[in-house]
């Protein structure tokens, strides 16, 4: 983060020993195109973008590859497991991903229901092990649970995600308390995974103390990308430096801000 | 070497020449060796590997790279 303030010096974010300077992770996925795409993961500011694992197109019909739009000199690519339902397989495209050859970093992905996406964490915890054992390091895409979340720190895993709500619904922070609270007990980075849809709902996120968001969605179908990008750039800085600067208590009655001496008789 | 035998491709069915190696498979499919994994029968050959393996009849091999994503 960015700031004038003297007082607002930000501690770097750091995972598995890497430092980044933006708290803002972007996705790839379901742009319009792939103009837009380079130019709001540029207005994002983000360093670290994720890719999915996918099929080579035999007949050359389209171009797919995302590496023929975006410097992987650039950006630290993050490749995730998405489309998985199981530990088993989740093991194997991280290890296609990283055969690929930039980093070991995965974003693991054990999806439990296909109408909600959300994460099947026994499958989650089974592969995060496994992969930590063969040396990755794991940024486990989890719920709001506390529990999950300890016993993914314990297994190994180098950042867990929580997610604000379903992925690519927009529904935002659902659920700030289990959010808050996973941040609070955990040793590794929390960076809120899926369901941020506006920039007020990563202004809130930051502002629960994580570490970093993570979207997608909200910038590929924003109207305009490239403008959301921008907005979520600046809502993370806010939400972080808001969270820094420690917000007022909430009171139930009204507290005047002008003195109450000197008012006309 | 002459003949041909039958594989899968990323699913789909194909018929290539007995004994060509995973390097001359992606070759003939104008694929850049750098820009693919190949993961031959559930096992991944890396790079280096790739003109010492040749395919057998019933071979499954998966061509994988990366694709915008969440």
């Amino acid at each position: 983060m960015t700031t004038a303030v003297e007082t607002l010096r930000d501690t770097p974010f750091i995972v598995a020993g890497r430092t980044f300077q933006s708290r803002l992770m972007v996705g790839t996925g379901k742009y319009r195109d792939n103009e837009t795409m380079v130019r709001a993961i540029e207005a994002s500011g983000a360093e670290i973008v994720t890719v999915a694992v996918r099929r080579v197109d035999l007949d050359r019909t389209k171009e797919a590859g995302i590496l023929h739009h975006l410097d992987p000199r650039k950006y630290f690519l993050l490749a995730n497991t998405a489309g998985c339902y199981t530990a088993q397989d989740a093991i194997r495209y991280a290890r296609l991903a990283r055969e690929a050859g930039f980093n070991e970093f995965v974003k693991l992905e054990v999806i439990g229901d296909q109408e909600t996406l959300l994460p099947d964490v026994q499958g989650l915890l089974d592969a995060a092990r496994t992969l930590v054992r063969e040396g990755f390091k794991v940024l486990a895409y989890t719920n709001e649970d506390l529990v999950t979340a300890l016993r993914l720190e314990e297994v190994g895993c180098a950042a867990v995600m929580p997610l604000a709500s379903p992925i690519g619904s927009g529904l935002g922070l659902l659920n700030p308390y289990g959010v808050r609270t996973i941040k609070r007990r955990l040793k590794v980075p929390v960076v809120v995974d899926a369901g941020v849809g506006t920039a007020s709902d990563a202004c809130l996120t930051m502002e629960q103390g994580v570490d970093g968001i993570l979207m997608n969605t909200a910038l590929a179908a924003a109207r305009d990308p490239v403008a959301m990008a921008h907005a979520m750039r600046l809502a993370v800085d806010a939400g972080r430096a808001a969270y820094l600067a420690g917000r007022m208590p909430r009171r139930e009655v009204a507290v005047p801000s002008s003195p109450l001496e000197g008012m006309l008789d | 070497m002459s003949g041909t035998i039958h594989i899968t491709i990323n699913g789909e069915p194909r018929t290539v020449a007995a004994g060509a190696t995973l390097l001359e498979l992606l070759t003939s499919l104008e694929l850049d060796p750098r820009a693919v994994v190949v993961e031959h029968n559930r096992a991944i050959v890396r790079r280096p590997g790739l003109s010492g393996v040749a395919v057998a009849e019933g071979d499954s091999i998966e061509l994988v790279h990366f694709v915008g994503g969440g």
